[in-house]
C-alpha cells in the first residue's frame, strides 16, 4: 500500500517536472501584467499583439518554410540514400550506417562549428546556408526510418514489377515508393520536429538578418522577454 | 525436336569470388517443360535469374529466339517469371496485380478486364477481382502469381521453385495444374525445383544440376534410369550405390563376386561406380539367388516395405518390395544383368561430391 502511495507521488514529481514550465508558459501567455510573477487577470492581447509583430511572425515563417523544405529535401535524399545503402553489400552497408548515424549522434555544436567553418568557405551565410545545414542533419533521420520498412518488403516484387515490363521509374513510383511511404513519412515528420527544434545548428549557420523562433527568442533574452513569446 | 528458343552459350557467373556456374551450355526448345534440379546453391536459381535479366553473366551469351538478349533489361525480355514467395504487389487488389503488364503495356480497359478474367478462370479462381492479396492462401497466392505472369503472354515462363512453401497434398494437385495449364497454353516452361519427384512428374527435360555444372540432361525416364553419375543417381530417387570393379564387357565385380550386367566399353578390370534402384533387387525367402543375406531392418512405406538385407559380400542392400521378410530372417539375393547400371568414376574433384561410404541414401536431401 506504502509502495503503491510512494510510485503515485514519484509519478507525479516526474509530471510536475516534465510539464510545469510548459503549464507556466501558458499561464503567462494569458497574463495580463508583464510581470512574470504578478497574476495581472485573464487577457489575449499578447495574443494579438504577437499576430501584430512582424519580426516574430516572420521569423516564424522562417521556422516552418526552413522545417519543411528541409524536410523535404532530406526525405528525397534520405529515400534515395536509403535505397542505396539498403542494396549495398554487408560490408559497405554496416560502415554506410555507421557513417549515416554519426550526424546524429554528434553533438549539436560541433556539426554547427564544421558546417559554418564549411559555408564561410563557399556561400554567403543565409536562408541558403541554414536549409543546407537542415538538410545534412536531417537525411539521417528519414534514413534510419525508410531502412526498415525496406527490410520488412519483399524486394522480389520491384523485380516483380521490372519481370512485367515495367521500366525502373514506373517500379519505383508504383511499387516501391507506396510500399515505404509510411517510412518516408514518418521520417518526414521527424526531420520537420528537429529542424523546428534546431537552435545550435541554426544559430551557427545563420546570416545576419535571419532568424528561427529559437535564434529571436534567444536574442530576446538578452533584452527581457515580452510575454508575446510564450504565446 | 522442336525448334531452339533459348540457348545458354558458355555462361560463367560468380559472385563475390565464389563460382556460382561454370561453362554453362544449354538449349531449351519450344513448347518444352524443362526443369532445372539441383541442391541449394547449384546455381539452378542463377540460371532462371539471369534468363530473367537479373543477373548478367560474367562471360557467354544468351540467346533467345534468334537474338543475343545478354544485355536486354528484364521489361524488355519476352518472358515472365513467377518468383518463388509469389512477390504479389501487396498494396493492390487481385486484378490490379494482374493487370499490371498490361497497363504497362497501354491495353484498353475492356479488353484489360477480358484478360483477367480469363486468366482468373484459367487457374480456376474465378471472382477473386477484388480480393487483397494478403486474404489469400498460399495456393490462392500462388495461382495469382501465375495468372498475372501468363496475361502478358510471354513466350517462356519461368518458374522459381513454385510450389515450395505449399503443403504435400496442394503441391501435388498443383503440379497437375501446372502440367494441364502448359498444354493449353503451349508455350515453354522452365521450371527450378531441389525436389525429384517434382521434376520427374511434370517435366519433357530435366537437366539435373551441381556445383555450378550440368550432371545430366535427358527426359525423366533417362535421368532415373540411366543416371550418368554417381550424384546424379543419389540424387534422383533412392539408389544403392556401390563401389564395384568392371572385370570385362557384361561383367562386374561387386563385393567379390561377379554379376553379370548389360553395359560395355568400360574396359577390363576398370573401378566404377554402381547403381542398383531398391525396387531391383530380387529377395527370395528360401535363399535362393546370387548371394544371401540377413534382414536387418524392416519399415513399411504404405505401398511398399523398405528392407535393409547385410549380404555375405559384406554389401548391405536397400531393397523396396510388396512382400514380407520378417526381421532375422535369411533371403537369397539376385539383380536382374538389366538392372545394374554401370558410371564412369567421377574423374575430377568437382564432379566427386557423394560420400563414398553411403551405400543407401537418395530422396535425404532436405532444404
Amino acid at each position: 500500500m506504502i509502495s503503491k502511495t510512494l510510485g503515485k507521488i514519484y509519478i507525479a514529481l516526474i509530471m510536475i517536472f516534465l510539464y510545469a514550465p510548459i503549464g507556466v508558459l501558458i499561464v503567462l501567455s494569458f497574463n495580463d501584467s508583464r510581470s512574470r510573477v504578478v497574476w495581472g487577470g485573464f487577457t489575449l492581447d499578447w495574443y494579438t499583439s504577437l499576430l501584430n509583430n512582424s519580426t516574430i511572425m516572420k521569423a516564424l515563417g522562417t521556422t516552418f518554410g526552413l522545417a519543411l523544405s528541409s524536410a523535404l529535401i532530406a526525405s528525397v535524399l534520405g529515400v534515395l540514400g536509403a535505397i542505396g545503402i539498403y542494396s549495398m553489400r554487408q560490408k559497405g552497408y554496416k560502415l554506410m550506417l555507421f557513417a549515416t548515424n554519426i550526424p546524429m549522434i554528434n553533438a549539436d555544436i560541433v556539426t554547427g562549428i564544421a558546417l559554418l567553418l564549411w559555408f564561410v568557405r563557399f556561400l554567403p551565410l543565409g536562408f541558403t546556408s541554414v536549409l543546407l545545414a537542415h538538410v545534412t542533419f536531417n537525411i539521417p533521420y528519414v534514413i534510419l526510418c525508410v531502412l526498415p520498412k525496406l527490410k520488412d518488403m519483399d524486394i522480389y516484387q520491384y523485380e516483380a514489377a521490372l519481370d512485367l515490363g515495367a521500366k525502373e521509374s514506373y517500379a519505383f513510383i508504383h511499387i516501391l515508393l507506396p510500399q515505404i511511404l509510411p517510412g518516408v513519412l514518418s521520417g518526414f515528420l521527424m526531420a520537420v520536429t528537429m529542424s523546428m527544434d534546431d537552435f545550435v545548428i541554426t544559430y551557427f549557420t545563420k546570416g545576419a538578418g535571419v532568424n528561427t523562433l529559437s535564434t529571436l527568442i534567444y536574442g530576446q533574452i538578452r533584452k527581457g522577454i515580452k510575454p508575446e513569446i510564450y504565446v | 525436336m522442336a525448334k531452339e528458343l533459348i540457348r545458354f552459350e558458355n555462361i560463367s557467373k560468380s559472385f563475390e569470388g565464389t563460382t556460382v556456374l561454370k561453362d554453362l551450355n544449354l538449349s531449351i526448345h519450344e513448347n518444352e517443360f524443362v526443369t532445372l534440379l539441383g541442391p541449394s546453391g547449384c546455381g539452378k536459381t542463377t540460371t532462371l535469374r539471369l534468363l530473367g535479366g537479373f543477373e548478367t553473366p560474367d562471360t557467354g551469351r544468351i540467346i533467345f529466339d534468334g537474338e543475343d538478349i545478354t544485355a536486354l533489361p528484364p521489361n524488355k525480355r519476352q518472358l515472365n517469371t513467377v518468383f518463388q514467395k509469389y512477390a504479389l504487389f501487396t498494396h493492390m487488389s487481385v486484378a490490379d496485380n494482374i493487370a499490371f503488364g498490361l497497363k504497362i503495356k497501354g491495353a484498353d480497359k475492356s479488353l484489360i478486364r477480358d484478360k483477367i478474367a480469363y486468366s482468373l478462370k484459367l487457374v480456376g479462381l474465378e471472382g477473386f477481382e477484388n480480393r487483397s492479396p494478403a486474404s489469400l492462401s498460399g495456393g490462392q497466392q500462388q495461382r495469382i502469381a501465375i495468372a498475372r505472369a501468363i496475361v502478358n503472354e510471354p513466350k517462356v515462363l519461368l518458374l522459381d521453385e513454385p510450389l515450395g512453401a505449399l503443403d504435400l497434398k496442394l503441391r501435388q494437385g498443383m503440379q497437375y495444374e501446372l502440367i494441364r495449364l502448359k498444354e493449353e497454353l503451349g508455350i515453354t516452361f522452365v521450371y527450378v525445383t531441389h525436389d525429384q519427384e517434382e521434376a520427374l512428374t511434370m517435366s519433357d527435360t530435366v537437366v539435373v544440376m551441381n556445383q555450378g555444372i550440368i550432371q545430366q540432361i535427358g527426359t525423366p525416364e533417362d535421368i532415373y534410369n540411366e543416371p550418368q553419375n554417381a550424384f546424379v543417381a543419389d540424387f534422383i530417387g533412392e539408389s544403392n550405390l556401390l563401389d564395384g570393379i568392371m572385370v570385362r564387357d557384361c561383367l562386374v565385380n561387386l563385393g567379390g563376386l561377379d554379376f553379370p550386367c548389360v553395359d560395355t566399353g568400360f574396359g577390363e578390370n576398370t573401378p566404377v561406380d554402381v547403381v542398383i534402384r531398391p525396387e531391383d533387387v530380387e529377395l527370395d525367402a528360401s535363399g535362393i539367388g546370387q548371394t544371401s543375406g540377413t534382414v536387418t531392418s524392416i519399415v513399411f512405406k504404405g505401398v511398399h516395405w523398405e528392407i535393409l538385407v547385410e549380404s555375405k559380400i559384406g554389401i548391405n542392400f536397400l531393397v523396396q518390395t510388396t512382400e514380407h521378410y520378417p526381421l532375422g530372417s535369411s533371403v537369397g539375393i539376385s539383380v536382374d544383368p538389366y538392372n545394374i547400371q554401370i558410371m564412369h568414376k567421377p574423374s575430377s574433384e568437382d564432379e566427386r561430391v557423394f560420400d563414398q561410404d553411403e551405400t543407401v541414401s537418395g530422396e535425404n536431401y532436405e532444404p
